[in-house]
């Protein structure tokens, strides 16, 4: 599904290059589940940048099912992040004006699906996240944990085969970020690569495959 | 993105923040409705002008003293430089012809009118009896100048109804001596009440008999010879006779300058286009202030939505479909408020006609469609920049402005 090879991220900072990503390799198979770990700093969200064609390396090559991604230009990139990677942030990045039900169809509206088959698929997903109720209510008239649930449903709307989480729970308490995570592993269960980059160790361990990320290199990658 | 979600998004963007929204609308409304209501009264001053000398009939012929193209392209008399005078012997040499429907020789000036110890000063208009026909004049009481020759100093007079109330009052008017200048003279007829007429009001006006006219201004020289075609197909015959027959007239000299309707009517024409077209350009600069708010609004916007940009990018919008969005926020922005702009420029139009009701003020369609474009090209170049930066907009650096 994903495989990395030699992949390297240079910043230049104050005139210092910084090495965010050095020379990093690593397969991610389909329907794994992947937590990334890592003090700050560590360069596990320029990794997850990366896996999410959010960044372009500098050097090395990204496989992203078979296909080599490093040189796509950004339309076609676009295209890839929509159809093939969902994402979730630690800030919901809900759009504060539209309702729960248009947050979660606009990957379907940027892809130019119609408004009816739009409406079809977040009906389904607002029954099954339990936000049926909520559909009209705008993000400010959301808890913390529903407003995450939205950004779930917007993440897989368009049948990702991804599913990417930048500290899916940093802003949650932690029963909501309980509800969270079971309800990412249920997707990852229901098929879905899951690769969640948090510094909680406790939601790290629930992952199948931890990686730990150290000074832009992977320090350690176990499973079981 | 499907063309009508892309305007279903581009209106809840506008939608989401009404202030920025409605103040851009407003000055995009602004210079719209100027575009529209200046270009209306531009228009409706030209259709007014227009008006006024088609009502004088098409087939009128002005001879005026001195030739125009020796006198920086206007009349001699305009300039104050009279090679030659135009004389009543011209005017009846020129009414010999078969081409000659009405002939009238005019003078004017300025003569002090009384009667009974009541004076006021009053324009004296110098004509002969084909006046009333020409000037499409029309007579409250009496009778107008006597059909008899040019050079008959008969010293009779027609008043305008409004010296008629001045001098007179309540009395009869009618058949009385009043004095003008140093003559006694007649009052025969009174015009009706007709407003104003080539600039000249009638309700003022003092008309005598030409002959008599140049004995009061003590003058040999006429203003103007009014001449009416028989026809329209006879123009260029009597534009023929007038020159040679002033040519022999005037020992050969080609002194005179003939206007005739028509090329009035394409001086005003050109004029009133040039007039309008400024006036438009003026209200045009409005639209471009409009645009310059718009894209300093857009701009801050792009600053505010910054991480909703990265997210749409995230979510799998490429450059192109940021510009899109963006470019059409503004157009449809420019184009609700060049629609509201033509409302009110129109309810403006309505308001001056309810105020002056002789000044049609219809905005020209050209004028609407290049108010109504020019807001679009506005909108759609000032938004070029804000879209292009948000486009450009890393969405890593967008998403982590949360």
């Amino acid at each position: 599904m994903i495989a990395l090879k030699q992949v390297s991220r240079l910043f230049t900072v104050g005139g210092q290059v910084v090495r965010a990503m050095d020379d990093v390799s690593l397969n991610i198979a389909a329907g794994e589940y992947v937590s990334i770990m890592g003090p700050s700093g560590s360069g596990k969200s320029t990794l997850l940048n990366i896996i999410g064609l959010l960044d372009t390396p500098n050097s090395g090559k990204y496989y992203l099912q078979g296909h080599d991604v490093t040189r796509l230009d950004d339309r076609q990139l676009a295209a890839v992040r929509n159809r093939t990677i969902g994402f979730i942030f630690q800030f919901f990045h809900l759009i504060p004006r539209l309702t729960a039900e248009q947050n979660i169809e606009l990957p379907l509206l940027l892809a130019g699906v119609p408004r009816q088959e739009r409406q079809a698929r977040s009906a389904s997903l607002l029954a099954a996240f339990g936000l049926a109720e909520r559909k009209l209510h705008r993000p400010d008239e959301l808890s913390g944990g529903q407003r995450q649930r939205v950004a779930i449903a917007r993440a897989v709307i368009n049948r990702p085969a991804i599913l990417l989480a930048d500290e899916p729970t940093g802003n949650l308490d932690s029963h909501s970020g309980g509800e969270i995570i079971d309800l990412m592993e249920q997707l990852n269960r229901e098929g879905l690569t899951l690769i969640v980059v948090t510094h909680d160790p406790a939601i790290g361990q629930r992952a199948s495959r931890r990686i730990r990320v150290v000074d832009g290199r992977i320090a350690s990658d176990s499973s079981g | 993105m499907r063309p009508f979600d892309v305007i279903g998004f581009a209106l809840q963007s506008l939608g989401g923040n009404m202030v920025r929204t409605v103040l851009m609308l407003l000055a995009m409304a602004i210079g719209v409705a100027a575009v529209v209501l200046l270009t209306g009264i531009g228009n409706g001053a030209k259709l007014y002008i227009v008006d006024q000398f088609s009502s004088l009939g098409t087939n009128l012929v002005i001879v005026i003293p001195g030739r125009s193209d020796t006198a920086s392209n206007m009349p001699a008399t305009l300039v104050g430089e009279t090679p030659r005078d135009l004389t009543l012997g011209d005017a009846k040499a020129l009414e010999r012809h078969a081409s000659v429907r009405l002939l009238t020789p005019i003078n004017l000036g300025e003569v002090y009118i009384s009667w009974r110890g009541r004076e006021r000063a009053v324009p004296l208009l110098g004509a002969t009896a084909p006046l009333l026909q020409l000037y499409f004049l029309e007579l409250e009481r009496g009778t107008f100048l006597p059909e008899e020759d040019m050079e008959s100093t008969r010293q009779v007079c027609v008043i305008g109804s409004k010296v008629r109330q001045e001098l007179f009052g309540q009395q009869n008017a009618l058949g009385e001596l009043v004095r003008l200048g140093g003559f006694r003279c007649r009052v025969i007829g009174i015009l009706a009440s007709e407003g104003r007429s080539l600039g000249l009001d009638t309700e003022e006006l003092v008309i005598v008999p030409v002959a008599f006219a140049q004995m009061l201004l003590n003058t040999e020289g006429l203003l103007r010879i009014f001449i009416e075609a028989r026809d329209l197909k006879m123009m260029e015959e009597l534009n023929t006779h007038i020159k040679t027959t002033i040519a022999r007239r005037h020992y050969g000299e080609d002194d005179v300058t003939i206007i005739t309707q028509d090329s009035v009517l394409a001086a005003f024409d050109k004029i009133f286009n040039v007039l309008t077209l400024t006036v438009a350009g003026i209200a045009g600069i409005s639209l471009i202030v409009a645009g310059i708010l718009i894209m300093n609004v857009m701009l801050m916007a792009v600053a505010q939505r910054t991480a909703e940009i990265g997210l749409c990018k995230a979510l799998g919008a490429g450059q192109g479909q940021i510009m899109i969005l963006l470019i059409s926020e503004a157009l449809v922005l420019s184009a609700i408020g060049g629609l509201i702009g033509l409302v009110l420029g129109f309810c403006g139009a309505w308001l001056a006609v309810q105020f002056y009701p002789t000044l049609q003020t219809t905005p020209p369609a050209w004028a609407i469609l290049a108010a109504l474009g020019t807001a679009l090209g506005t909108g759609f170049l000032a938004s070029l920049l804000p879209a292009r930066r948000a486009a450009q907009l890393d969405p890593i650096q967008a998403l982590a402005r949360h």
